[in-house]
């Protein structure tokens, strides 16, 4: 049984990307109880998910590193993976939680050795790439998974594969028997850091991402750049698997448009700057826009980029794509704005820079919020000890996610700190 | 030029948009359109646009008034609706054609020969006679109104159509001597005349 210790002077954090991870270690290191409640087996979020970040093309891993030691280290933060909270009751430094713990079957015994990996058989469409490639029953999400500890996939109870992973494993760690848990804690304050979701390109219908192979989301290329990703790094074509030759990016892909997300995502213009970066120079680029919203101190990166002798742009809403079946050629229609001028360009690959949402939706929330017509948690009094920690708050980078969800830390320990004035 | 036009360029002079906010039905949208450019993208006839939809849009802001209301485009418009069903933005796009192809019909700058205008005319002449649409007049009033000679050569070439509407019974011989009525002919033309009117003086109060 997960043991939690926690009073109503205890912080309870939702969500463990980078922006509850944020909340949860700033609060952590002023000597705050914070409990960290993640849904994956692994925390970092969608962070972990991405190749470099924007505007210094750095990596994330740096800054994951740097998080993950201080989480290590602090006595005062726990963190409850593969858990979701259910249900929260009561009222402001008053606050009990309902969290559900998936069973992990691999207990802290677990050294990342890789035995019970090699052991088992059956493969699985690997989420943290995703969808791009596959994983085993037993994985471990990614390399630098904190907790750095192997995961069997539910789907292999039972089966001959789970014995199998019992069996290669030396050190005892897996348990078969582990059972689903439902537990109870108090909390004083709540930080809610959901987070955001893609959106799902399916829904533009004239784009074609369910029928044209070479049709991917922002999202899919991020993770075919990484050299630890399921390509290896080189940019492919999923129809053929050869090397693109040419990309074209389509900003807006679900993004300020009232049949979609109503919203300006916000990051989507600055992803697609960044991911022009990443082939080779002799690769033809072309962003088709509405307008390049790099904000700020992101103008000089702008420039940059349209400094780039491979990068054209196009002012113009693509209206829709046709695949080419001789060659699976994604060709897209549509008139520009510089001129009005029809057109009908092929590309190797088309990346849809797909726009945030958030990755809770209304009806789903177990505790009562205030929640604004694109579906983000306004900062509103009804909410009580409730505050909204990075994208569950509204479409923001990282750099911003960050910022907002250190503001939450302190808005709950304000809360706290009232608790503990008044229990003495 | 018409009075009506002389009028409103008075009127207008300094903001082509406004005039069309105030004249052209759903024209107070036209000021929203961020210049995307999917609802040209999107229209199936587009390529025989002379200015599609959103270049209109933009002509509209940058004060083409006679480039506009003159222009062939938005007679163009079939109403597939694939416009306004993609439009980021919620712009009734086609009313807003229909729209300006009134205001431009209203104002007499319509272009000659403009065979949708033409047919819209026939049509309303047509209707406009015993209240109902007398099919075979408007047929042969197409077919003629670019004179006899091809008249006869359209009818000719049409003619299998023709005889197969009548025998599906779409269409009778028998309507060329008067064709059939509403039941108060002379209601349904009072009806008319008083629209007109309003009509007529909603244009006097743009003066």
């Amino acid at each position: 049984m997960t043991e939690v210790i926690a009073t109503n002077e205890t912080i309870l954090v939702v969500g463990g990307g980078i922006s509850g991870m944020t909340a949860a270690l700033e609060a952590a290191e002023t000597g705050k109880q914070v409990v960290l409640v993640e849904k994956r087996p692994y925390v970092g979020g969608r962070v972990t998910q991405l190749y470099k970040y924007f505007p210094k093309l750095c990596f994330p891993t740096c800054g994951l590193e740097i998080n993950q030691r201080r989480a290590k280290m602090n006595p005062n933060l726990n963190i409850i993976s593969m858990a979701e909270v259910t249900d929260i009751k009561g009222e402001a430094g008053n606050y009990t939680a309902t969290v559900k713990i998936s069973p992990r079957y691999v207990n802290e015994n677990c050294t990342a050795c890789g035995d019970c990996g090699k052991a088992v058989e059956a493969e699985f469409d690997d989420e943290y790439n995703y969808g791009m490639g596959k994983r085993k029953g037993a994985y471990l999400p990614h390399r630098m998974a904190h907790p750095q500890r192997y995961v069997l996939d539910s789907a292999i109870i039972g089966t001959d594969d789970a014995q199998k992973a019992k069996d290669a494993c030396k050190v005892n760690a897996i348990d078969l028997d582990m059972q689903e848990e439902v537990i109870e804690f108090k909390a004083g304050a709540v930080v809610w850091a959901t987070g955001w979701k893609p959106y799902d390109a399916n829904k533009i219908q004239p784009y074609g991402y369910d029928r044209i192979a070479n049709v991917i989301t922002s999202v899919e290329f991020e993770r075919m750049a990484d050299p630890n990703g399921p390509t290896g790094g080189k940019l492919t074509r999923p129809s053929d698997g050869k090397e693109v030759k040419s990309v074209a990016f389509i900003q807006c892909a679900g993004s300020r448009d009232k049949n979609h997300l109503l919203h300006c995502s916000r990051i989507c213009c600055m992803a697609s700057l960044k991911q022009a970066t990443y082939p080779a120079d002799d690769v033809p680029i072309t962003i088709y826009y509405i307008d390049i919203r790099a904000i700020d101190r992101f103008e000089e990166f702008y420039q940059k980029v349209k400094a780039q002798e491979n990068v054209k742009f196009i002012k113009s809403k693509v209206a829709s794509i046709v695949e080419n079946k001789e060659n699976g050629n994604p060709t897209l229609h549509g008139v520009d704005t510089e001129g009005y001028n029809r057109y009908a360009d092929e590309h190797d690959l088309v990346v849809l820079a797909v726009g945030m949402e958030p990755s809770v939706d209304k009806a789903s929330f177990p505790v009562e919020i205030t929640i604004n017509e694109e579906g983000f948690i306004e900062p509103a009094p009804e909410n009580g000890g409730v505050f909204a920690a990075g994208c569950s708050s509204d479409a923001l980078d990282v750099n911003r996610a960050v910022q907002h969800a250190t503001g939450a830390a302190l808005r709950a320990i304000q809360v706290v700190n009232r608790v503990a004035a008044t229990e003495g | 030029m018409s009075d009506l036009n002389t009028a409103m360029i008075e009127k207008y002079r300094s903001s082509f948009l406004k005039e069309v906010e105030a004249n052209v039905e759903e024209g107070e949208w036209v000021k929203m359109c961020m210049q995307c450019g999917v609802c040209s993208g999107s229209c199936p006839l587009g390529k025989h646009w002379e200015h599609p939809p959103q270049e209109i849009f933009m002509m509209i802001r940058a004060g083409k008034r006679e480039d506009v209301l003159s222009s062939d485009s938005m007679w163009m418009c079939t109403s597939c609706y694939n416009c306004i069903a993609r439009c980021p933005r919620g712009l009734p796009i086609t009313h807003i054609m229909h729209g300006l192809a009134v205001y431009s019909k209203r104002l007499g700058l319509t272009p000659q020969k403009q065979p949708t205008a033409e047919f819209s005319q026939i049509f309303w002449d047509n209707l406009m006679k015993k209240g109902r649409v007398n099919e075979l007049k408007l047929g042969l009033s197409m077919y003629f109104k670019d004179g006899f000679g091809q008249g006869i050569k359209n009818a000719m070439a049409n003619q299998k159509l023709g005889q197969n509407m009548m025998k599906a019974k779409r269409m009778n011989a028998m309507e060329f001597f008067g064709g059939h009525s509403v039941k108060d002919l002379s209601g349904f033309q009072k009806i008319i005349k008083k629209a007109q009117e309003i009509e007529a003086g909603n244009i006097k109060d743009f003066k």
